[in-house]
């Protein structure tokens, strides 16, 4: 496995414990389809927030919330549709919102973490 | 998340009307929008106030701002904005205090290096941040000495967006860093000349000296070398200096047109564009913004055409308006912009194509039909405007190379004009006119003002003769009261009336 995606699993780790501390329920990691991949998905009140997590050793090379940009926004929404389609029990009654986690740190686990609630 | 306001000033012609900047921080991934109707150098504005940023050591967070420029109908250009667009985002990200930016108007701008760059118009802008009643007003080093022309406000002149941002209350260092200078305008020829230059030609000179003091359009005409050109620029050297409140116009006006201005010019302008100028030349132009033309540049001066017969018609058909109103308008889609225009309009031109129509020991070669289409090239609406229709003819040899007796000085002159201002002024203090080229026809023929029907004689025999219209009548009269002004009389005599109706007539070849 490549360092970077090493990097990136360990900071989606990171994500999953930090959204279950703060009350989140992690519904599934890595879920994938023909479109792409979502992070994680997980519940909270009422919504089924689709996080994507960004990692990043440092912010030499930019802050990792500038990766995600509209075209990024506008997969992940077709993403989250076709989540939601193949799990409609686990939709039903919640409202779907995209969230971001950037964390930044050579080592994720001990980074700095962000978190966007309710990205457009 | 949170929002912060500043001001900033948009310009459309020289008047000023102040925006408000306000900045928004919401969380979501970052973006920077600026909205309000910028044009492209304003929207350019997110790169520059980015970097400026990052290099001034003063990180915007990462998250979306959006800027919107209240209000939002107005359309604005130019980079001046840069300045204010940088602070209300720092404040809203929370580097600054949004307290202390939010009674402060911001003008300049930015540099990739955080460095503040000077912008043309600072002193419109300037202007009217102090009459809208604001207290503080930053704005780049390189304006500094033209901002502070404009009294009852804080000026502050600022090298870099750090020391706006430390005054503002950010815990950064300021680097030392070269202003950047304002670009040095062109070189205005100090004018060493005088009217005594003027050899041999009383009765032009003291022509000129009645225009300056009545503030009457004046047609110079005569063959090439009898000193048209001369004589026309002398003639802001004899017009009173600029009052403190026209000066602030003239020089609003030239830094509009992007010219540095570094103290008060007293002197009157003059413009003189060239006679192939375009009507977006002479009146102003520009499809976003608005640039004054010459018709502008010259408010407050004179505006000299010479060679008038070779300007197209249209272009000097586009004076008439503004020698009416004082007020010339530029429309475009979205705005319309208003320079003042009070100009004295001086014409100089040939008698025909070659000049030597009328000329004594001269032959014309034109034939007569283009003497007579030339002679009609200003049309009659203009030529009703000018007061003052005076043939110059050249100087005899002898006169030229005899003993000069010394002429009338420059110095001498504004004297005389001033007094005879002065004078005018006094008599119509009850009006809302202060020179005798704007009073109204019918105060002069009626009324207190009327003259007695032995001194009216003259004109009164030439208007039933049909030599001369009402409008043209009128004009008589008001050259005929600056003369008795100039000659300290309470009213004019025959004497004046003759020599007025001589000027409107031109000398007789």
């Amino acid at each position: 496995m490549a360092a970077k995606d090493e990097l990136g699993r360990a900071g989606e780790e990171r994500a999953a414990q930090y959204l279950t501390r703060i009350g989140y329920t992690v519904l599934a990691r890595n879920w994938r389809c023909v479109q792409g991949e979502i992070d994680i998905i997980a519940s909270h009140d009422g919504h089924l927030a689709v996080v994507e997590v960004k990692t990043r050793r440092t912010a030499v090379f930019g802050h990792p919330f500038e990766a995600i940009d509209p075209r990024k926004r506008r997969r992940l929404w077709q993403l989250a549709q076709a989540w939601v389609a193949e799990h409609p029990d686990a939709a039903r009654g919640r409202v779907v919102r995209l969230e971001a986690i950037g964390i930044i740190g050579a080592d994720p686990a001990q980074g700095t973490l962000e978190h966007l609630v309710d990205i457009a | 998340m949170s929002t912060a306001r500043t001001w900033a000033v948009a310009l459309t012609g020289v008047d000023g009307h102040l925006v408000e900047v306000e900045a928004d921080l919401s969380n979501q991934t970052p973006e920077f929008r600026i909205i309000g109707l910028p044009d492209k150098s304003l929207g350019e504005a997110v790169q520059r106030v980015h970097n400026a940023c990052k290099n001034s050591g003063l990180d915007l967070p990462r998250r979306r701002f959006t800027v919107n420029l209240s209000p939002a109908s107005l359309p604005k250009h130019g980079a001046g904005f840069d300045l204010g667009i940088a602070v209300a985002s720092l404040a809203a990200g929370g580097a600054i205090d949004p307290r202390s930016i939010a009674a402060t108007v911001h003008v300049g701008e930015l540099g990739l290096d955080g460095r503040i760059r000077p912008v043309p118009g600072v002193l419109p802008a300037v202007f009217a941040a102090a009459r809208a009643g604001f207290g503080t007003v930053i704005v780049p080093r390189g304006n500094e000495e033209e901002a502070r022309l404009v009294p009852g406000l804080e000026v502050r002149a600022a090298t870099s967006l750090a020391e706006v941002a430390v005054w503002h209350g950010a815990d950064i260092d300021v680097p030392e860093v070269l202003p950047v200078e304002a670009s040095a305008g062109p070189v205005r020829e100090e004018t060493a000349v005088d009217l005594q230059d003027v050899v041999g030609q009383e009765d032009a000179v003291e022509a000129l000296v009645v225009a300056a003091a009545g503030g009457h359009h004046m047609l110079l005409s005569g063959p090439p070398g009898a000193g048209k050109t001369m004589l026309a620029r002398r003639l802001p050297g004899i017009m009173p200096p600029l009052g403190d409140h026209e000066s602030l116009e003239v020089a609003s006006i030239r830094s509009l047109s992007g010219e540095p201005v570094a103290a008060l010019d007293r002197v009157p302008p003059l413009e003189s564009p060239h006679h192939s100028a375009s009507v977006a030349a002479l009146v102003g132009g520009g499809s976003r913004t608005a640039r004054p033309g010459a018709i502008a540049r010259a408010h407050c001066g004179v505006l000299f055409l010479d060679e008038a017969a070779e300007f197209s018609r249209v272009a000097l058909d586009a004076l008439r308006q503004p020698l009416e109103s004082g007020v010339i308008e530029v429309h475009r889609a979205g705005f319309t912009a208003a320079f003042p225009a009070r100009f004295q309009l001086l014409l100089a031109m040939n008698p025909c194509p070659c000049g030597n129509h009328g000329v004594r020991g001269a032959e014309c070669i034109c034939p007569p039909m283009a003497i007579r289409r030339y002679s009609t090239r200003l049309s009659g609406p203009l030529r009703d405007r000018i007061d003052i229709d005076l043939q110059v003819s050249r100087v005899s040899a002898s006169r030229a190379m005899g003993e000069s007796t010394a002429g009338m000085t420059t110095s001498e002159a504004r004297t005389r004009v001033s007094a005879a201002r002065e004078r005018a002024a006094r008599r119509w203090r009850s009006t809302r006119w202060r020179r005798n080229a704007d009073i109204p026809g019918t105060w002069l023929r009626q009324g207190t003002l009327r003259l007695p029907a032995t001194v009216r004689a003259p004109l009164d025999r030439a208007l039933e003769r049909g030599a001369l219209t009402l409008r043209g009548y009128d004009r008589v009269l008001r050259v005929a009261w600056t003369m008795a002004d100039l000659g300290e009389l309470d009213r004019p005599g025959l004497e004046e009336v003759g020599r007025a109706l001589h000027l409107r007539r031109g000398l007789p070849r």
